[in-house]
């Protein structure tokens, strides 16, 4: 028992150093399920208010450049607005029923405090949280396209998971005949993705528009992916193998906007119940 | 002792920051990404008590992790190159006289300054990487990666001798 003691004390940076490892191994097992580790991320009150004072004063650098990108859009926005038909006050009876929607979603606009394109797993900060209306599971877009999806929330921060994620896909379709497919990032290149589930039936070109579908709560139908950027058949296999240029440029992303689908409570009951249901098997 | 206390509280504080907030920011071609908080493990006095070097390099690993969204990979491999310091000390300098207490680039002469940290950077960048993809498969694309980041970390290390952290 002594020798065990001695032992020990003679070992004990060996022992110390494998406690340490463990800890960081479960704490690494542990993040994989996302959901579980509530404070030691980058949303809690102490890392986003050092990200969120750095990046407010290089904002001041960019903002130039943002200025120029929100005249842009405003100009955009005027022209739709232009080519859209008067909108009547008073709503037709028969026909609102189907509009109506389309009007399902709120958008908050946020700022990007802190993101990463070169991880295999990549993460956006904002400096919107909780109290903004920011809920787990909103989209996040910017003018550009789709950019993510937010997973936690803090009081007056959140933080989202990027396309540039290997822990989700998207659901997508072909701008040009509504094929659904998913996109799924590669962890090779920031301005890339793959999409995947398209069989060789389908035709495709160089260019192709990639949308959202809408299938899901999280993203309106219609919000822009990217386009095609070279496709091949491989032997073998049933699906063609693409390449997808991501409209995003995630390297310069200032101002974002979070969706919210004020339907989703609703919609989210409606499916359950669906599942719940012994006579749909 | 209270001075170097502070000095290395100092340097604890201002490696984090440099870190996170400039260096992460950096990439060259996408994924090389230089890692310079570990100059901190590296200049830890040689006299440190060695559960001492163990709990900094938990800590500064956890904080860097708890910034950058990865919980538990840098710690990891900070510890690891903690736990090895001492052996790849002993392998680098053969002669007793050759050590200085400081393992600084100033204490020491520049060779030994530059094998001490490529063989640090490279065991951490080698923990760093793998335990982050977290397969062996594309293993040389892995490697390649490796080497690149940890050129351009040595040369950052080195840089910040000449140029801060002097003493």
């Amino acid at each position: 028992m002594r020798s065990l003691f001695r032992f020990l004390i003679k070992n004990y940076p060996f022992l110390l150093f494998i406690f340490l490892e463990a800890i960081s191994l479960v704490l690494i097992f542990n993040f994989n399920n996302y959901q579980k580790v509530k404070y030691l991320n980058s949303a809690n009150q102490v890392t986003a208010s050092i990200y969120n004072s750095f990046n407010s004063v290089v904002n001041y650098f960019a903002l130039v450049k943002i200025n120029r990108e929100l005249a842009h859009e405003n100009a955009t926005l005027k022209t739709i607005l232009q080519t859209v038909p008067r909108i009547e006050i008073i709503p037709d009876p028969i026909f609102s029923e189907g509009v109506e929607t389309d009007s399902s979603f709120r958008f908050i606009s946020a700022r990007v405090i802190n993101n990463s394109v070169n991880r295999t797993s990549n993460y956006i900060t904002l400096n919107k949280g909780k109290k903004h209306g920011i809920k787990p599971d909103q989209g996040i877009i910017s003018r550009e396209g789709i950019v993510g999806v937010i997973t936690r929330v803090s009081d007056s921060y959140s933080i989202g998971l990027s396309v540039l994620n290997q822990r989700w896909s998207i659901s997508t379709k072909l701008k040009k005949n509504d094929f659904l497919g998913s996109l799924a990032w590669g962890a090779n290149e920031y301005r890339f993705a793959n999409l995947l589930e398209i069989p060789f039936h389908v035709e495709l070109a160089f260019g192709d528009t990639v949308l959202t579908s809408g299938y899901s709560s999280i993203f309106p139908e219609g919000i822009m992916i990217g386009t095609i950027q070279s496709f091949l058949q491989p032997e073998g296999g049933n699906y063609y193998d693409i390449k997808v240029k991501l409209s995003t440029n995630f390297k310069a992303l200032t101002f974002v906007d979070v969706i919210d689908n004020l339907n989703k409570a609703e919609i989210k009951k409606l499916e359950h119940l669906i599942q719940d249901d012994p006579n749909n098997n | 002792m209270i001075r170097i206390i502070i000095k290395y509280a100092v340097m604890f504080i201002s490696l984090v920051l440099i870190q996170v907030l400039l260096l992460n920011q950096v990439q060259f071609s996408g994924f090389v990404n230089p890692y310079m908080y570990i100059l901190f493990i590296l200049l830890l006095p040689l006299n440190t008590p060695r559960f001492a070097v163990l709990m900094l390099a938990f800590l500064l690993g956890i904080t860097i992790d708890i910034f950058s969204n990865t919980l538990g990979i840098h710690s990891a491999a900070t510890v690891f190159i903690a736990f090895i310091r001492p052996l790849i000390i002993r392998i680098i300098s053969d002669r007793e006289e050759d050590r200085s207490d400081y393992p600084g680039l100033k204490q020491n002469k520049l060779r030994w300054f530059l094998y001490y940290a490529f063989l640090m950077v490279v065991f951490h960048h080698i923990v760093l990487f793998y335990l982050e993809i977290f397969t062996f498969s594309n293993f040389l694309g892995t490697l390649f990666r490796i080497l690149l980041s940890t050129l351009f970390s040595v040369f950052v290390i080195v840089l910040s001798q000449f140029i801060i952290f002097r003493e």
